[in-house]
């Protein structure tokens, strides 16, 4: 007996070792394997599918033409960079040889000027959307504060708004692009004027759900965080930085994460017709290239352009998390 | 003792989509300072109408308030409010929310230490010492009762006002924060407006009760005089015949000649109600049982 007992005490351990451990597998199996399962699925239907569709440029791809298209497109990419540093290299070499030659010669180095990369593009479209980003959010937020606070400046805004909202970004971009040719005329220009069309494009289709947001969130405060700065008698200017702004910061983060979305959608559409050299171009291009690669260029474009949609949401919701005091609302 | 606070022959007339709603009519009420006056009356009878005109935050259709010889027509730190569900920022610690107020009352008059000093010293008379950088969302809704209180005590204010400050605690947590502020008032002898819907707590703090009748177009119904013997102990006042005969006073007051008929009530449920309250009347004080009495009283509220 003396002998058995430990035993079997010892089996009892071990049985409920599995039995948690077996939980715990099942359970971290549920959270990554059930979507894992479901990109799976979406992959082997779209080769499927892929492959009863013709084109005019040949099958439609499937995944594995993607991927591969992922690999040429980053081995152009080291193509490039390696001719631009040989191009600088001769520069350097036939300089230095020119002012051995004759002291007096000053060098000048010309710049690159190779076509842009796959991931120039990609940098470009992010630096385009996140100017016109924070241009659209210097402007809505003040101004969303400002609706919200005056009830008569709502009345007098909110047709203005409403009836600019849903206007596409390719009804604006026309007006833009003549009104960039008119008033942006200099000698010397710091960015081209296809930047600054993206950019401006951007902008007036992303400004109004953060204005809209943050007026909403202003005129909803919590009327006795109103009274308390009444009764503190706090100036104006006072009310707005210690009440008012952080009150209303998670209806800000809302009204700017569906903004960021939208800017990001824009972009693309913007890009491509204002040849902005961003992945909006990078589709054009390969679209008015037609070369049997084009297709599965292009789809390549497109998991880029949503992976780096998803990326700049779950960025700002980590801003929300760090700048909000509400965690609450920065949990979606 | 010198009157501090004169509200004369107050009206206040709300418009409404069906025409001018009375809430009040020729309220007229005269505080000494140092006074704790408690307006008490049924729901919906316009005492936070009452303390919301005090505080300047409406204004009187007729007559007005004057506070230390003038005339009250906006709010001001010297009319410091306690609200009901506290009010204090979510984004700011304990500290940093009195700090708020204080910065604003105190910040051309008191360096930057004496405010610290000043700040942490009225947290500490609400025994909130220990959780002063806390927030809100950290700490229990007695606490933050507790540095609402606070706030508005480091105003120093010639009048403290308090919208039902209690009302959404539990009774134990109600019980303690009444001696929290029995013992703030012992040492800083504040005149304090508290409007109040417990019978109990009413007789245990104040100095004079206000009854007002119910609206529309409520007045004052009856004014009572507690001149029990301070300090009050809760205890020892549960079996002292003459606070038993003051609460007795007040319940007839709200039971009796200003029973209030709910509209969707009928004969079955306000019947038991009554009932029930003047029972209370009669059985021996204690904070649980009245608070017990009152959520059964509002669920019976709710089940008509």
């Amino acid at each position: 007996m003396s002998n058995t007992t430990p035993l079997i005490e010892e089996s009892k351990d071990n049985i409920v070792w599995l039995d948690n451990t077996l939980d715990f597998v099942i359970s971290s199996a549920k959270t990554l394997a059930i979507p894992f399962v479901g990109i799976v699925v979406f992959l082997i239907l779209w080769s499927a599918a892929a492959q009863n569709v013709k084109t005019s440029l040949g099958q439609f791809p499937g995944p594995a033409q993607v991927w591969e298209q992922f690999g040429s497109l980053y081995s152009e990419h080291q193509t490039a960079r390696q001719k631009e540093a040989a191009f600088y290299e001769r520069q350097e070499v036939r300089n230095a040889k020119r002012v051995a030659d004759d002291p007096s010669y000053e060098p000048k180095i010309r710049a690159y000027t190779g076509k842009e990369t796959f991931l120039d593009q990609i940098v470009t479209s992010l630096v385009t959307v996140m100017s016109g980003f924070l241009l659209a959010a210097v402007i809505a937020i003040p101004l969303g504060i400002a609706i919200g606070l005056n009830k008569t400046l709502n009345a007098a805004v909110n047709p203005i708004i409403q009836i600019f909202k849903p206007v596409s970004p390719l009804a604006w971009l026309p007006l833009v692009t003549i009104l960039v040719s008119a008033l942006y005329v200099t000698e010397d220009p710091m960015v081209a004027k296809a930047f600054i069309v993206s950019m401006i494009t951007v902008t007036l289709c992303c400004l109004w759900p953060m204005v809209i947001n943050t007026s909403v969130g202003v005129a909803s405060i919590d009327s006795d965080l109103v009274n308390v700065s009444r009764v503190l008698r706090l100036p104006a200017l006072k009310h707005v930085q210690k009440i008012v702004l952080p009150a209303s910061i998670p209806m800000i983060f809302t009204g700017m994460r569906l903004s960021l979305g939208i800017a990001w959608m824009v972009l693309i559409a913007a890009e491509m017709l204002a040849q902005n050299p961003g992945l909006g171009k990078f589709v054009w291009d390969e679209f008015q290239n037609g070369s049997s690669n084009s297709l599965s260029r292009i789809m390549a474009a497109v998991v880029v352009i949503g992976i780096i949609g998803f990326l700049l949401d779950r960025g700002m919701l980590l801003l929300q998390r760090w700048l909000s005091w509400d965690k609450a609302s920065a949990t979606r | 003792m010198s009157t501090i606070l004169d509200i004369s022959h107050i009206d206040m007339v709300f418009p409404t989509d069906k025409g001018d709603f009375t809430a009040l009519k020729d309220v007229s009420l005269k505080i000494d300072k140092g006074e704790f006056v408690s307006l008490i009356g049924h729901s919906g009878c316009g005492k936070s109408t009452v303390l919301n005109v005090v505080a300047g935050l409406y204004q009187a259709s007729r007559g007005g308030v004057v506070l230390n010889g003038k005339e009250v027509n906006e709010p001001g730190p010297e009319r410091a409010v306690v609200f009901q569900n506290h009010s204090l920022l979510p984004w700011l610690s304990a500290y940093q929310n009195v700090e708020l107020a204080v910065k604003q009352v105190f910040g051309k008059q008191k360096t930057k230490a004496e405010m610290k000093e000043w700040i942490e010293y009225n947290l500490h008379l609400v025994h909130m010492d220990h959780a002063m950088h806390k927030r809100p969302d950290e700490i229990s809704g007695g606490m933050k009762q507790r540095v609402g209180i606070a706030r508005a005590l480091a105003m120093q204010p010639d009048i403290l006002l308090m919208d039902e400050p209690f009302g959404a605690l539990d009774a134990l947590t109600r019980a303690h924060m009444q001696d929290s502020l029995m013992e703030i008032q012992n040492e800083l002898n504040n005149t304090v407006i508290m409007i109040t819907h417990d019978v109990d707590e009413a007789v245990l703090l104040s100095d004079r009760i206000v009854m007002m009748t119910n609206g529309p177009a409520a007045t004052i119904g009856e004014i009572l005089d507690i001149d029990l013997p301070r300090p009050r102990n809760r205890l020892a006042l549960a079996e002292d015949p003459k606070y038993v005969h003051l609460r007795s006073e007040v319940l007839t007051f709200l039971y009796e000649k200003q029973r209030k008929v709910e509209v969707i009530d009928t004969r079955k449920k306000t019947k038991p109600q009554f009932e029930k309250t003047s029972e209370k009347a009669s059985s021996a004080f204690s904070g649980i049982e009245s608070s017990e009495s009152s959520s059964s009283e509002t669920q019976q509220k709710k089940a008509g």
